[in-house]
């Protein structure tokens, strides 16, 4: 049960994204192309309404519903950060899909969506395979 | 109302809702949205293989799990229940240039049947499109630590300039693909 809150939070999210259509390679390829203003108006209002909700969270030292104080973790920089976000690009460009959507594709019935997981997958292991080689 | 919740929606109304996922999830568990980190935790439960970076308590973690396949079950109610157009209305510009660059005559759906149905994995073009670009953000938001939700999103609102070098980057990929390998690839 302690559970059901991230399934009710995940399935609004998965809702959100396939009704704003974001879940699509049309819209990533209207993005990159910046042929509309709709990626960018919903990324960009994200952006603007978390920030000012992680502000509020802050400035009033708000707690979790547990009464825990809220802690954000502070991203690391390693030049992963760079290498790795241009190849998630070149991929993001091609399935026109992030792994947020991916898992909404596959809850829409497309069947190409399940291919693209498991390449996913597979990518994120090699990665974790080789992480000791890589320059990071 | 009905017919407002079944149309695609605008972007003031998905976009705030999105970031309001932000602190919905840091206020009821303490939790940093982010997506990518599910597919490490699926690859720790199924196939750790000895990998030091896949072997650690991703039981912790279920959480995140749990919300990814929230996930998909909005996209379900999302498209299959809550109905959809059968195109995806993109501006006409896009459809001229796909139909002239990448050859595309079919716009329903979410993704262009030409290049994503499983019968292409007999060609070169399924390989690409399905395996390659399937494996590509694997590998890359691995690496790059984050994807769209967790350093576009959650970093970005959490005004992390490591996450705007990544932002950066994931444009640098993606406009790279769309106008110069594209455009060899076809």
């Amino acid at each position: 049960m302690k559970y059901l809150k991230y399934l009710v939070l995940g399935t609004l999210f998965g809702i959100i994204l396939t009704k704003s259509e974001v879940i699509s390679w049309f819209r990533i390829q209207e993005m990159f192309r910046f042929q509309s203003f709709h990626m960018y108006g919903v990324i960009g209002s994200a952006i603007l309404v978390g920030m000012i909700s992680i502000q509020l969270i802050k400035r009033n030292r708000l707690k979790t519903i547990a009464g825990e104080p809220i802690v954000i973790a502070d991203k690391q920089f390693n030049h992963g950060v760079w290498i790795g976000g241009f190849i998630f690009g070149l991929g993001w460009a091609l399935t026109g899909a992030c792994p947020g959507p991916l898992f909404a594709q596959l809850g829409s019935g497309i069947g190409s969506a399940a291919v693209l997981i498991l390449a996913a997958l597979a990518g994120t292991w090699t990665y974790s395979a080789l992480r000791e080689k890589l320059p990071h | 109302m009905l017919e407002l919740l079944q149309q695609p929606w605008p972007w003031y109304v998905a976009g705030p809702l999105i970031g309001l996922t932000v602190p919905a999830l840091l206020l009821v568990g303490n939790k940093a949205l982010g997506i990518s980190s599910s597919l490490r935790h699926l690859c720790a439960a199924c196939v750790p293989a000895g990998i030091p970076f896949l072997t650690y308590n991703w039981r912790a973690e279920t959480w995140n799990l749990v919300f990814v396949l929230g996930i998909a079950l909005g996209g379900f109610i999302g498209y299959r229940l809550m109905g959809h157009p059968d195109v995806v209305a993109i501006s006409a510009a896009t459809v001229r240039d796909l139909k002239a660059e990448m050859h595309l005559t079919d716009f329903t759906g979410l993704l262009p049947r030409e290049l994503f149905a499983l019968a292409n994995l007999a060609n070169w073009k399924g390989w690409v499109f399905l395996v390659l670009g399937g494996f590509l953000v694997g590998f890359g938001t691995r690496y790059a630590g984050g994807c769209t939700s967790g350093h576009a999103i959650s970093g970005l609102s959490n005004l992390q300039w490591v996450s705007l070098v990544a932002v950066v980057g994931f444009f640098a990929g993606g406009l790279l693909m769309t106008w110069v390998i594209y455009p060899l690839m076809f």
